[in-house]
């Protein structure tokens, strides 16, 4: 029974004081003074407000990419008792005392840092020596612009960290796959593959490059092993089972409650609400709920209601009209109906509200019991102001001349007959007698006559329109566009008979009584789709560069410029670094197709297994980088030197695996490997020289204007200098 | 010919080396079958029904369809050789323009806008050169899925998706640019194939033939849209996929691989590549006249053109003082500097006038020269003697039109932010010191004379040191959709800050004849392309406007309007048979369930029949080459950022229809060899290739009138012909 007893309880540690060493150093060069300086630099500005947003529980949309990173940084923020409270308006601003600054850099500084040892494992995995290993950590420790990036409130080095644990993970669950399959350990180091992943692209889309290439690598050892005959069916379908669930089905299960985290934290209405459907709007505590909770839900003849444009593009708006008319005839000379104008204004306003009429009926209240409108149902809308009826006509729009005008009809008793009636289409009916909701439903109006369809055009009137938007009747409507698709905002069912009474119902807010909520996936499917979708003015930024630049960095941003003294922080990097990494990459392709022509004609150069590292190291490696890298030549959006960083990560990691090839297949004589080993320790202190040089700029030390001078070694770098 | 002599033929990219031996044994192996019996009969079949399907009703309707309009106008231009610019490589226009011209067409009629009748105007030549290739396509399609997948069946059965296929039929009749696109595409594929399958036969007669006709293809598919770029990449692939195969044969010296390797680059590279300059040679050779498409061309350039005012030109040489020019930028297709009335808008900048580049030549491009400190050297002033302008000089430019002057100061560029902010600034001439600008000719000393036309001159301006150039990004609508025009602190030697003047005009100095330097046809060969990849990139598609996207296509989700809208029209719409096109999608599906099931049974090794054997190879090698020119024809899309049209479609959807005959005549062939061997397995093999054709013909039936014209009610109406077919409800008719 105490047989348990009989051996003694022993513990064996085994430390790799390499990694341990490492890991401190990296730590220091990260965290060493931290909170200097005591000022928002570059990005923080944008990264700072939504920390705020967070610690307020505001909601927000933020179209660079999905919240896990955005969550993270709020940590740190909640981690250091930071309230919020703080105006992030400009680069350069200092803290007030109540942003815990140090916290709120701690988590990018502590995920850049341990990229280090990160690397030294990964090159072990690879199968390299522990001196390449050590090299990869060296030159990733003494990069300059790993640092900068990691010393501040900037996703990038979470980013990187993901990347880098996903790709070891998968090597430590790949070099277990030979010997123990389904192992506690194999389990372990495959759902972390797919942890990592999903993190990596829950802060930045970027990680679904890295993603995707080890989705791409899994299924090629996949293909491997399906021709490996010893194993049965069985067991195989078993291991796609289990890499289809773990690379698959956890990720996207991760990714949706990083969206579930984000969408329970922000519970109140924000800056952003407009950009979002009504519907999602009222989910939100504050803002819209206030002013919808407890209205009708049916919209029925007689309600009074206020219809918003689903685009929200360029600005949310609701159809409006006005007392005013068009003009007779506009500046080119073109002639309209001078009826009343009918516009999409972007703010609330009394002239917004609108009555829904029966055509067979004259009054415009709601019966007892309300009569609901349903889909296809044949409605006039009455302006509530003005009681002048929606119309169109075949006359040209003011700014669109090959749509129809709208107008409020005014009488003239001239030769032009009203056509008021229109058909009420729903778009998202789930049957042909669907009722018209409010919030809910996304409803078209085709005219009946023209069977032209109510439409916002996007232009902006000009001064006698008072630079309202354009509303017109599309008459060749193409397919479904938000553009054409209303919803009804405000709602309530009218009871005044008479136009005054009705003038001050219209004025009175609306009642309230019930929320409505809407489920998960749904606000979920919307924020992304909100996310994916949305586009920012894509105006040249000071710093932004241009892809190429990249390889040669012939580019920098400036981070931060003290006021008075010259000191300043740049995301410049290690240029020693920088050139030896696509020396590497180079080297690294030239050899391979070499050695690859050669097999082809069955010449082989170096031993089977030692190709076998070359290989997988290159699909890692060069894999990496080529992943990460050239789809930004197809990009259209602003970039900047940063995003190249996870590339260059890739790209350092393959100068040890090189060095040590050249030095293990090509250096044949004793004579000529002393040769190469002096070589290296030449060059690697010139990257701790260049380290040393630029290390003013990366970590924010004063220097002089000589100083700063002879630190441009480009023409192209902006370094800044005072004039005197 | 195909598989002449039989031997080894058919053999897709992963055909197994060492049969080499075979040559000459007799074609017996199930490996090798021959071509089926019949099969001219049935090119013959296929080959008069899709002529008579495209030139039936071809001159109907009798007036100027979609765009028809663009590329009938563009013939026209080649028949009264005016020089003009357009987006696309000039070959498809160019035999529009000379089938017009051998069937008699005079080049006068003016193609203003869709739905202008032609009336006496002779326009069936244009089309029915265009008829005549796009009926090409079938053949093409039907020999390429024989050799392909060695069976009649799937080789009738796609020809007879593209025979009824109401998209590929009105895509055919029209003076477009498609049918030619198409017909070079196919060309290269079936070049290709055939090349393929002449592979036990290197360096014989036919093999050369194949291999050189896939080179002119591809030069005649490049030289159409840059869409044949897509066939080139299937071509390239295909052929590196050859040269690797070859390179492991060990057997083959190195001496007859790079004999293999150089009669590629023969016939792919190089033929195909000279090829495509002849024919910018013979473009640029016709259009000889001055025409609409001059602007976007360097002075150099346009000196060439008969009638326009740089062609044998006369004008002052050197620069003086009260001189009216216009400047051009030297940057591949850059514009006139350019100024107008409006200003910038708030947030951009100061709010001061305009500057920009524009292409186009206009009155706002005139600028007169000023000294900076004085307003006296007026051209009106006749007794005050003319002073050359200087290299060094320091200057002022004021813009004619609005008597404003160029103008820069410390803000920024509206796009370029970079860049500081280029502006109109004063009134009649009057501003201040930051108008003054330093001008310079590249590579000269202090106080040498200008030259027009020759000088590259560049401006700097003086108080901030910056020079003024052109980054070649297009403004926003506020802007005209211009270019902008920065002043760039960066001192760099590039073309985008150099500038020469065109236009001079000073009544005082005496008028020179000016042999202006003659471009070199690489010159005018490598600006021509700028400029039309310039002209591609600035085809965005607008705010709130409905845009074709491309997962649309494969669903046959909205077709275009060729002609008419109303009732009375006679109303032809582009748009697939929709069973032919969801049959299809459909076979996509499926075909990537076979070959992935096929691949991983290979791989797991598992024992096959001789005739199992053969059906996985057709599955992957020739279903492969198919279904990867698919893809390659399709995806690139998902990343274009121009306008997409339905139509870009088509090359992706002739590939479709090969892959689904390869693969429905494989199933049907795979099914009925469980009930083999019986005749019943022939039978069901048989029934099911015969119910997909007669499926396809009743839909052709119901939906022809979408090509061969619609008059009366709409479908909506359940009096009209096409009621009860409008299936899904984007679809306009």
């Amino acid at each position: 029974m105490l047989g348990f007893l009989k051996n003694p309880v022993v513990v064996t540690a085994e430390i790799n004081l390499n990694l341990v060493v490492l890991t401190v150093m990296g730590l220091i060069s990260r965290l060493w003074g931290l909170s200097y300086p005591r000022a928002v630099v570059f990005d923080e500005v944008y990264y700072g407000q939504f920390v705020s947003l967070y610690m307020k529980r505001i909601f927000f949309v933020d179209d660079s990419g999905p919240p896990l990173g955005h969550m993270l940084l709020a940590l740190g923020g909640y981690l250091g008792g930071f309230d919020g409270n703080f105006l992030w308006n400009r680069i350069g601003a200092e803290y007030s005392m109540n942003v815990p600054v140090w916290s709120l850099r701690f988590l990018p500084a502590l995920a850049g840092a341990l990229c280090i040892p990160l690397a030294y494992q990964i090159l072990v995995e690879l199968q390299f020596s522990h001196c390449a290993a050590l090299g990869a950590a060296l030159l990733i420790l003494l990069e300059n612009s790993l640092i900068t990036q990691s010393r501040f409130m900037l996703l990038e080095s979470i980013l990187i960290f993901f990347i880098l644990l996903a790709v070891l993970s998968y090597l430590k669950f790949y070099n277990l796959q030979r010997h123990s399959s389904f192992s506690g350990g194999w389990w372990f180091w495959l759902l972390l593959t797919g942890v990592a992943c999903s993190c990596a692209v829950g802060v930045k889309y970027m990680g679904l490059f890295t993603y995707m290439l080890l989705l791409a690598i899994a299924g090629l050892h996949f293909w491997h092993m399906l021709g490996d005959r010893n194993l049965s069916n069985v067991s195989l379908v078993c291991h796609f089972l289990a890499r289809g669930l773990t690379l698959l089905v956890i990720p996207v299960a991760m990714y949706l409650s990083f969206f579930f985290v984000h969408l329970t934290l922000l519970y109140r209405s924000g800056p952003h609400d407009q950009i979002m459907t009504s519907a999602f709007q009222a989910s939100l505590e504050g803002g819209l709920a206030r002013i919808t909770q407890g209205q009708p839900l049916e919209v029925a003849y007689g309600s009074q209601i206020t219809l918003r444009n689903v685009l929200g593009k360029p600005m949310q708006c609701w159809l409006h009209s006005h007392t005013n008319t068009y003009p007779i005839r506009y500046e080119n000379g073109r002639g309209s109906s001078h009826q009343q104008q009918v516009t999409c204004y972007p703010f609330k306003d009394v002239n917004n509200w609108w009555i829904v009429k029966d055509p067979g009926m004259q009054q415009l209240v709601v019966s007892n019991p309300p009569r609901p409108v349903r889909h296809g149902h044949i409605v006039q809308l009455v302006h509530g102001i003005t009681t002048r009826y929606l119309n169109t006509h075949d006359v040209a729009a003011p700014l669109s001349p090959h749509s129809q005008e709208v107008s409020c009809y005014i009488d003239y008793n001239i030769s032009m007959p009203a056509q008021n009636l229109w058909r009420v289409e729903i778009v998202n009916r789930e049957s042909d007698t669907d009722v018209w909701k409010t919030i809910l439903s996304e409803v078209r109006f085709v005219h009946v006559n023209t069977s032209a369809v109510l439409k916002l055009s996007g232009a902006s009137l000009p001064e006698w329109g008072y630079r309202q938007l354009e509303v017109v009747g599309e008459k060749l409507s193409k397919g479904y566009h938000q553009s054409m698709v209303w919803n009804v905002e405000e709602h309530r069912y009218g009871k005044s008979q008479e136009q005054k009474e009705r003038e001050v119902e219209l004025h009175s807010p609306t009642r309230m009584d019930i929320s409505k909520n809407l489920s998960f996936m749904a606000k979920f499917t919307e924020l992304q789709w909100k996310i994916l979708t949305l586009k920012n003015e894509d105006t040249e930024h000071k710093y932004s560069s241009s892809a190429l630049d990249w390889i040669t960095m012939d580019t920098n941003i400036a981070y931060w410029l003290h006021p008075t003294s010259g000191a300043q922080i740049h995301l410049l990097g290690n240029v020693c670094t920088w050139a030896s990494a696509n020396i590497a990459a180079v080297v690294y392709t030239c050899l391979s197709l070499w050695y690859l022509i050669r097999r082809r004609r069955k010449i082989y150069d170096i031993p089977e297994d030692a190709w076998q590292l070359w290989v997988s190291a290159g699909q890692i490696c060069v894999g990496g980088w080529v992943v990460n890298y050239l789809p930004f030549f197809l990009m259209e959006k602003t970039l900047f030197l940063y995003h190249y960083l996870p590339a260059l990560t890739f790209q350092i990691l393959l100068i040890p695996i090189v060095l040590q090839h050249l030095s293990d297949h090509l250096c044949r004589s004793l004579l000529s490997k002393s040769m190469f080993n002096a070589l290296i320790v030449a060059w690697f202190s010139s990257v701790c020289f260049a380290y040393r040089t630029f290390s003013p700029v990366t970590y924010g030390e004063p220097l002089s204007v000589a100083e700063l001078k002879d630190l441009r070694w480009k023409d192209s770098w902006n370094i800044l200098i005072r004039k005197q | 010919m195909p598989a002449a002599g039989g031997g080894r033929a058919g053999s897709g990219p992963l055909r197994q080396r060492g049969t080499r031996r075979l040559q000459g044994a007799p074609p017996a192996s199930a490996l090798s079958p021959r071509p089926p019996a019949g099969w001219r009969a049935a090119l013959g079949l296929v080959t008069l029904l899709s002529f008579a399907s495209r030139f039936h009703r071809l001159p109907e309707p009798p007036h100027v369809c979609w765009d028809e309009t663009h590329f009938g106008k563009m013939g026209s231009y080649y028949i009264n050789r005016t020089f003009f610019f357009d987006v696309h490589p000039p070959l498809g226009k160019m035999l529009i323009g000379l089938a017009g011209y051998l069937s008699g067409y005079d080049g006068t009629f003016p193609f203003q806008k869709p739905g202008d009748r032609y009336e006496q105007h002779n326009y069936m030549g244009m089309r029915g050169f265009c008829a005549f290739l796009g009926s090409c396509l079938v053949p093409f399609a039907y020999l390429t899925v024989l050799e392909l997948s060695k069976s009649l069946p799937a080789a009738l059965l796609t020809a007879f998706i593209l025979i009824f296929d109401t998209g590929c039929i009105t895509l055919s009749q029209y003076i477009l640019l498609d049918p030619i696109l198409m017909f070079f595409l196919m060309g290269a594929v079936l070049s290709m194939v055939k090349c393929n399958s002449c592979a036990d036969r290197p360096f014989s007669a036919s093999w050369w033939l194949w291999l050189s006709l896939t080179g002119v293809n591809l030069a005649g598919a490049m030289g159409v849209k840059f869409v044949g770029l897509f066939v080139v990449l299937l071509v390239g692939l295909n052929t590196i996929y050859d040269l690797w195969d070859l390179l492991g044969d060990l057997n083959l010296s190195l001496v007859m691989f790079g004999k293999h390797f150089l009669a590629r680059v023969l016939c792919l590279i190089l033929l195909p590549l000279t090829l495509y300059m002849a024919m910018f040679a013979v473009h640029f050779a016709v259009l000889n006249k001055s025409g609409p498409g001059d602007g976007f061309f360097s002075s150099a350039f346009q000196s060439q053109l008969i009638g326009n005012n740089l062609h044998n030109v006369s004008i002052p040489e050197h620069l003086a003082y009260g001189s009216v020019v216009t400047m051009k930028n030297l940057r591949m297709a850059g514009g006139y500097l350019h100024s107008h009335w409006h200003l910038y808008p708030e947030g951009v900048g100061a709010r001061q006038q305009q500057v920009t580049a524009y292409l186009h030549k206009d009155l706002n491009n005139l600028w007169i020269i000023k000294k900076h400190d004085s307003n006296t050297a007026d051209l009106s002033d006749s007794s005050s003697p003319v002073e050359f302008v200087r290299h060094g000089d320091i200057i002022r430019l004021e813009h004619k039109e609005t008597s404003r002057n160029l103008h820069s100061h410390q803000h920024e560029a509206p796009l370029t932010r970079k860049h500081f902010q280029v502006t109109g600034y004063g009134i009649n001439g009057t501003g201040d010191s930051n108008d003054f600008w330093r001008i310079e000719v590249v590579g000269r000393r202090t106080g040498k004379l200008i030259k027009v036309l020759r000088s590259k001159i560049r401006l700097m301006h003086v108080a901030t040191g910056c020079i003024l150039g052109s980054t070649g990004k297009t403004l926003p609508k506020w802007g005209w959709e211009q270019v902008e025009v920065t002043c760039t602190p960066y001192v760099k030697e590039t073309p985008n800050s150099l500038w020469n003047f065109e236009d001079h005009i000073n009544p005082k100095l005496p008028n020179i004849s000016l042999d202006v330097l003659k471009p070199s046809f690489a010159e005018i060969l490598l600006e021509s392309h700028m400029v039309m990849i310039r002209g591609n990139s600035g085809l965005k598609p607008k705010d709130n406007e409905v845009t074709s996207k491309p997962w649309h296509w494969p669903i046959n989700y909205q077709g275009l309007r060729f002609s008419g809208v109303n009732e009375t029209d006679y109303r032809v719409y582009l748009l697939g048979n929709p069973v032919v096109w969801w049959l299809n999608l459909f076979t996509i599906g499926l075909y990537l369930l076979i070959a992935i099931s096929t691949a991983v049974a290979l791989k797991r090794g598992v024992q096959l029949t001789s005739e199992h054997k053969e059906l996985s190879r057709v599955v992957l090698c020739g279903g492969g080459q198919v279904a990867l020119g698919w893809l390659l024809h399709y995806l690139p899309f998902f990343m274009m950022g121009r306008v997409l049209y339905f139509h870009h479609y088509f090359p992706a959807m002739l590939f479709s229809s090969m892959l689904t005959g390869i693969t429905w005549d494989t199933l049907l062939k795979f099914f009925s060899q469980f009930l083999s061997p019986s005749t019943k397995a022939r039978r069901v093999y048989g029934v099911g290739i015969l119910a997909l054709i007669l499926l396809i013909m009743y839909s052709f039936y119901l939906f022809h009138p979408l090509s061969y014209g619609m008059i009366g009610p709409m479908a909506s109406d359940p009096s009209s012909p096409m009621a009860g077919l409008r299936w899904m409800d984007s679809w306009e008719f």
